[in-house]
């Protein structure tokens, strides 16, 4: 590979490699210009640009089928796996354009974590493994790998509750428990962003206030990303709100992108009103 | 029943009372119920009984079992429908009919057991285990009939060969139909499908005509056909393991920077972990069993030789075949020695395989089930930690854990 990211946060773990910390955090920014994207011949965003800061939570907000996933999926080029996926656009991470023909889909996606809606911790790994697959999967090579686990889930808030079963498999942890340890997961290769989609949509509200919680307290040390339905939860997690929309079989844009405060208190558009206030979607 | 939600509790006597909701599962079956459907049968049974020996003069086992069963239906039906509602009586009609199918099912297998331990046993002694054919002369009346260790040691070299040439196939065939992709996809799959449907003995002509034409006969020749036999069916096995391992696995690999050979080998494959085992038992279960690909390819022979590259070779189900062929009884018997010996061959393998599927560190669903009753506050295991002896009964955890357990793709 010729051109690597700047933010070489995952191998801090290796001892002595080279580290690029701005400010003692490891958080970059992520900024896309001109997004669009297609499912074959459809397109399903079109010209979205959006500045996602550093240590700040962004929330995309919209209807369903607006695209707000699928843009989530082009930020750590999940996107492309999907067979008839087309994408035109630049995602600088830090000013680097992840999309660059030299940078590996894999390089990106190890700077850029990704939590999915439904938990999905491997069954077949214990907790431990669960929260050392990242590792694992890159060749990272650690000597303190107990201290990485214990580190992790402390983060994600689920060191106290598992300390003691992390031999046990991680399917059987409860619904919300699962979801910290996808977190957890996400977290162990100290990735620079940390996108969400629709991370407490299958869970119950107590879980919901613990998987914000956990956001609120990471977001010092990672650039959160979150893709949510639920208005209250971008009111109480994010600093910036990006809202999104699609109307009549259109592809999806964005209509209005402010700080959270003044999306749900003053927003400029009247689309965004009528959203943020119930009145469709 | 639930109608006092809401309003204010009357106190206990007050109480509407509870209906009685009857379930009609078998396992809930009360001694009632089970003396009526021991009636119901035995009164069938008089009634055709009756019918056949003394009324008419029908005979024949078959002829009572066929007109047996639907008299048992029809007066098990009669007598649920004098003590119960309609409803009960069609449940337990029909559970009866899906039993009975059950049943008939299970039929010939228990037959087929009961069968060959009955003619194999007799002839299975230590002697048997421990010696070749070498030497045996067919003469009528001689009871030395030699043994089975040629041809025990013969088809396990051949099965182990053909596994080794054939799983690891099999595998990499359904990981390229199922997570790979390509061009190739289905015409790939419609050649396994092709090939599961190829009769066993067309395997062995064609390793006949390639392999054995030049080289002879040998063991390795009879493991490349029923390499070529197991191929189809682990693929398929495999393939549909493969398709039930969630999807949200894969993305979720794929997010943490796993490329795509990591995917497969630390999380699609470890997931479908027992349904892997099952499909290639399956395999290895079908091949074992082959005898007319082994004709053409091992041969068979009386002495035992161990090197499956060199000569012919003797299989189980090979010698079983050319032993009830011959004229003299001794020797027909060491046949179904020989089918017993396999028979139990196919039970050690499937028994091993389990056991090494399922002894996995704190998986199975009872190992799930104590981990979650465990982080349950107030459950048995702190109340003990508390010193408090608390009995549960274990059943009551076991019901509950389908209910709270959305999403369980381990297993598979």
């Amino acid at each position: 590979m010729s051109k690597e990211i700047t933010v070489d946060n995952a191998s801090l773990m290796s001892s002595g490699a080279p580290t690029l910390r701005v400010d003692g955090v490891t958080a970059a920014e992520i900024h896309a210009k001109g997004v669009h994207a297609w499912f074959g011949e459809r397109l399903v965003l079109e010209n979205v640009d959006l500045v996602m800061e550093r240590t700040k939570v962004t929330a995309l907000i919209g209807p369903s089928g607006c695209g707000k996933s699928t843009f989530l999926r082009i930020l750590n080029r999940m996107h492309e796996i999907v067979p008839s996926a087309a994408l035109a656009g630049r995602v600088e991470l830090d000013g680097e354009n992840i999309y660059d023909p030299d940078q590996r889909a894999a390089t990106v996606r190890r700077h850029i974590g990704m939590v999915f809606q439904r938990p999905n911790p491997f069954p077949a790994m214990s907790v431990k493994d669960n929260v050392l697959a990242g590792l694992r999967f890159n060749k990272i090579r650690s000597a303190h790998k107990d201290d990485i686990v214990e580190e992790a889930l402390t983060k994600a808030g689920l060191w106290s509750e598992v300390r003691d079963r992390l031999g046990n498999l991680g399917g059987a942890l409860s619904g919300g428990q699962q979801q910290r340890l996808c977190i957890a997961r996400a977290l162990a290769v100290k990735p620079a962003v940390l996108l969400m989609d629709e991370p407490c949509s299958a869970l119950d509200p107590g879980s919901t206030l613990r998987i914000e919680q956990t956001i609120k307290e990471i977001a010092s040390e990672v650039t959160v990303v979150i893709v949510t339905h639920n208005m209250q939860q971008a009111l109480r997690v994010s600093d910036t709100t990006a809202f999104f929309l699609a109307q009549d079989g259109n592809p999806g844009y964005i209509v209005e992108t402010a700080t959270t405060k003044q999306i749900f208190e003053n927003p400029s558009d009247p689309r965004t009103a009528d959203y943020v206030n119930g009145r469709f979607g | 029943m639930a109608m006092e939600g809401g309003q204010k509790l009357p106190n206990a006597k007050q109480l509407p009372q509870k209906l009685t909701i009857t379930r009609f599962k078998p396992r809930e079956f009360k001694p009632l119920d089970i003396l009526i459907l021991l009636v119901s049968l035995a009164s069938s049974f008089s009634i055709v009984w009756i019918v056949f020996t003394q009324l008419t003069l029908l005979s024949g086992a078959l002829g009572f079992v066929v007109l047996w069963l639907p008299i048992f239906l029809v007066m098990y039906w009669f007598v649920n429908r004098q003590l119960f509602t309609r409803q009960v009586a069609v449940d337990r009609l029909i559970g009866s009919l899906v039993s009975l199918g059950a049943l008939l099912m299970m039929l010939p297998l228990v037959l087929l057991t009961i069968f060959v331990f009955q003619r194999g046993i007799p002839q299975l002694t230590w002697h048997v285990l421990t010696h070749t054919q070498q030497g045996v002369v067919l003469t009528p009346g001689s009871h030395d009939t030699g043994g089975v260790l040629h041809a025990l040691v013969g088809t396990l070299e051949q099965v182990a060969l053909a596994a080794c040439f054939g799983i690891p196939a099999a595998v990499l065939t359904a990981i390229f139909i199922n997570e790979v992709k390509g061009p190739l996809t289905k015409s790939v799959r419609v050649v396994i499908t092709a090939m599961s449907g190829t009769p066993a003995i067309v395997a062995g002509v064609f390793i006949y005509s390639v392999w054995v034409t030049r080289f002879g006969y040998s063991g390795f020749a009879g493991s490349l056909a029923l390499a070529i036999i197991l191929l189809p069916t682990v693929t398929r096995g495999t393939e549909e393991v493969l398709k039930v391992v969630h999807n949200d696995l894969r993305e979720a690999s794929m997010a943490m920077a796993a490329p795509e050979w990591r995917t497969v080998w630390s999380v699609v494959l470890p997931t479908a972990r027992s349904g892997l085992v099952t499909s290639i038992l399956l395999g290895l279960a079908v091949s074992i069993g082959e005898t007319a690909p082994l004709i053409m390819t091992i041969f068979g022979n009386q002495v035992l030789n161990t090197n499956p590259f060199v000569d012919p070779q003797m299989a189980l189900s090979l010698l079983s075949y050319k032993q009830i062929k011959l004229p003299i009884q001794s020797q027909i018997d060491l046949g179904y020695t020989s089918a017993l010996v396999l028979f139990l061959l196919v039970f050690t393998v499937f028994v091993l395989a389990r056991l090494l599927s399922g002894g996995r560190r704190g998986g199975g669903a009872r190992a799930k089930l104590i981990a979650r009753i465990r982080q349950t506050p107030g459950s048995v295991f702190e109340e003990r930690a508390r010193g408090n002896s608390i009995e549960y009964e274990s059943e009551l955890y076991e019901d509950a854990l389908p209910l709270e357990h959305p999403g369980d793709t381990n297993h598979v």
